[in-house]
């Protein structure tokens, strides 16, 4: 009689420890969720959208996306043939050591055969690196192929943000994600067909 | 007048176990009654304790959560409140001082065995405070939203981010935001003043609670329980109060001097206590030189940057303190303190104290290739003085403790 009873308050413990304990993690999501990016910060860190088929070829502009200056360059026709000019000179021209989002789509590193898009933040210390797109010989670079050159230490890199050997930054300037959709240009996606 | 003073009392102590309390846990709690500096140090970290809520509740009046203002709410407390540049000041080197009190007490307990059978429990709340602790600290830093703040919130953040599968997503969850932004600042801003002082004192607690229960040690290693006289206190024992707390009122009183003494004119401590990039409010465009935690992280920074991955650098520096948890089944040893330990032991505790110390050093410096090398080799003496424990302190020779303190 008494090992009866037993069994039947065990279960009923049971059952309402498992009721009450199922209530847990209903109770827990909204503290959970409330650390998510709110509305008001992914708004202010979605995409951005521009329209790129006003670029003169060679110009570079520069767009703000969460808080960082994303560079787009309009290649001209000339840099598009030697945009492997430097290439000797490049410590890692297939972007092997970086993830690349569009890897081996297009020689600009971007979605498109005429633009690159890049995060324009040395990936030394972090300072922004100047256009100098001119083929010419500079102060840094005797047989300057045109490209980024960063003021603060001297890091190069080429015309689609591609680093040079033996300078101070480490890598090739990262590619965010982007599409484009005809002229308009969308930065902080990837359109959903990487 | 004393009579009614007498009848307010009694009538609180019927209803409130005034008396009782102030018996068991100070006037007739026996501690043993010959110990030495060593055992300052858990006082000494109470008396930081206290100092950094009192400070720290003084901070927040006028103290601003925001991206905009952070920066600039801790200027405006160094040069416009009354005193506020004393008041921080009190914070910042209270901050640096618990973690100076708190290792050294660590090492007192690695030193004469202050973790052993009855006392594990004791040790796992305090492993847990000194967990409590190092976040507490990494919040705190973030709050004035300066260049270190910044950048050191975004190396530990990334840290996260090296877990495999949900990473990514854990960091944007942590920051709240696609970098850290105010509104990261002001959730780590609840968590720093709010939550973990609540654990901390939740845990202090404990530890106490379950101290008192087992009993203090000393440096002997005696179990003054052996010897009791006819009241059931032990021979070797003293009350708690007034002994003891005499006593460390003494200890108190250096220590305060000290505290004053960096408080005052050395506040920064050489770029220690305070990073000279932190002067600088945050930019997330621009990466100062050189990224270092405050000293008493430095240790496990120097591990992480050991290991040529970061998975793995992350593993390591959390093994490392994981594993202070486990020690007190790691000591097979059959005596507690280190006077009466073999040579392997006091051998791999001095290495250990060497390479502990090495690692703090190498944390705070730029990476060079010989520095590299070093800080892989006392990062396996760190390990090795745990992991090799059951065997050095199992077949060792050992001297024979006394009967009596």
């Amino acid at each position: 009689m008494q090992e009866k009873d037993n069994t039947r308050r065990k279960v009923l413990i049971g059952l309402t420890s498992a009721v009450g304990l199922s209530g847990i993690p209903f109770a827990a999501t909204p503290f959970i969720a409330a650390w998510n990016p709110s509305a008001k910060a992914k708004a202010a860190g979605a995409s951005v959208k521009l329209d790129v088929s006003k670029m003169q070829y060679g110009q570079q502009i520069q767009v703000a996306w969460r808080k960082q200056p994303v560079f787009v360059v309009r290649h001209t026709k000339e840099s598009l043939e030697n945009i492997d000019s430097a290439l000797p000179k490049l410590a890692d021209p297939n972007s092997d050591q970086i993830e690349e989002p569009y890897k081996g789509q297009n020689p600009t590193r971007s979605k498109s055969s005429e633009y690159t898009v890049m995060v324009g933040v040395c990936t030394h210390l972090g300072c922004s690196p100047k256009y100098h797109p001119e083929v010419e010989p500079k102060p840094w670079d005797a047989s300057w192929a045109g490209g980024f050159f960063c003021p603060c230490h001297g890091s190069m890199f080429d015309m689609v943000g591609r680093v040079y050997k033996g300078v101070p930054a480490p890598t090739n300037l990262p590619v965010p994600p982007h599409f484009f959709d005809g002229s308009i240009l969308t930065i902080g996606e990837d359109g959903g067909t990487a | 007048m004393s009579e009614m003073v007498g009848k307010l009392f009694g009538w609180v102590n019927s209803r409130l176990p005034v008396s009782n309390t102030f018996e068991r846990h100070l006037s007739k709690h026996p501690v043993p009654s010959k110990v030495n500096f060593w055992y300052l140090f858990g006082a000494l970290a109470s008396v930081v304790l206290i100092i950094q809520i009192v400070s720290g509740i003084w901070l927040i009046m006028p103290y601003s959560n925001t991206e905009e203002e952070a920066f600039a709410s801790i200027e405006y407390i160094m040069r416009d409140v009354d005193y506020g540049w004393v008041i921080r000041y009190m914070h910042t080197t209270g901050a640096s001082m618990f973690f100076a009190v708190v290792y050294l007490h660590m090492f007192r307990g690695l030193l004469y065995g202050s973790y052993q059978k009855p006392k594990e429990l004791v040790w796992i709340f305090g492993c847990t405070i000194y967990l409590a602790m190092m976040a507490e600290g990494f919040l705190g830093y973030v709050l004035p939203y300066g260049q270190m703040s910044y950048w050191g919130a975004q190396v530990i953040i990334s840290l996260f981010g090296a877990i495999p599968y949900i990473g990514e997503s854990l960091e944007l969850w942590i920051r709240g935001d696609y970098y850290i932004s105010g509104i990261t600042v002001s959730r780590f801003f609840a968590l720093h003043v709010v939550a973990l002082p609540l654990v901390l004192i939740a845990l202090v607690f404990l530890h106490l609670v379950a101290l008192h229960e087992v009993g203090a040690g000393n440096p002997e290693g005696v179990d003054i329980e052996e010897h009791l006289d006819d009241d059931g206190v032990p021979l070797d024992s003293v009350p708690f109060f007034p002994y003891k707390v005499l006593n460390a009122l003494v200890g108190i009183g250096v220590f305060m001097t000290v505290f004053a003494i960096i408080m005052f004119f050395f506040p920064e401590g050489g770029g220690y206590f305070i990073e000279m990039a932190n002067f600088e409010e945050a930019n997330p465009l621009v990466t100062p030189e050189h990224i270092a935690p405050v000293w008493y992280y430095s240790p496990y920074y120097a591990m992480l940057r050991a290991v040529p991955d970061k998975l793995g650098g992350l593993i390591v520096m959390g093994s490392a303190v994981a594993i202070l948890f486990v020690v007190p089944w790691l000591d097979k040893s059959k005596v507690a303190s280190i006077r009466y330990k073999g040579i392997y032991s006091k051998v791999a505790l001095a290495l250990f104290g060497i390479s502990f110390i090495t690692l703090g050093y190498l944390g705070t410096v730029s990476v060079t290739e010989v520095r590299k090398t070093m800080s892989v080799i006392c990062t396996v003496i760190y390990f090795a003085f745990f992991l090799l424990m059951p065997i050095y302190t199992k077949y060792e020779k050992t001297l024979e403790v006394p009967k009596r303190l």
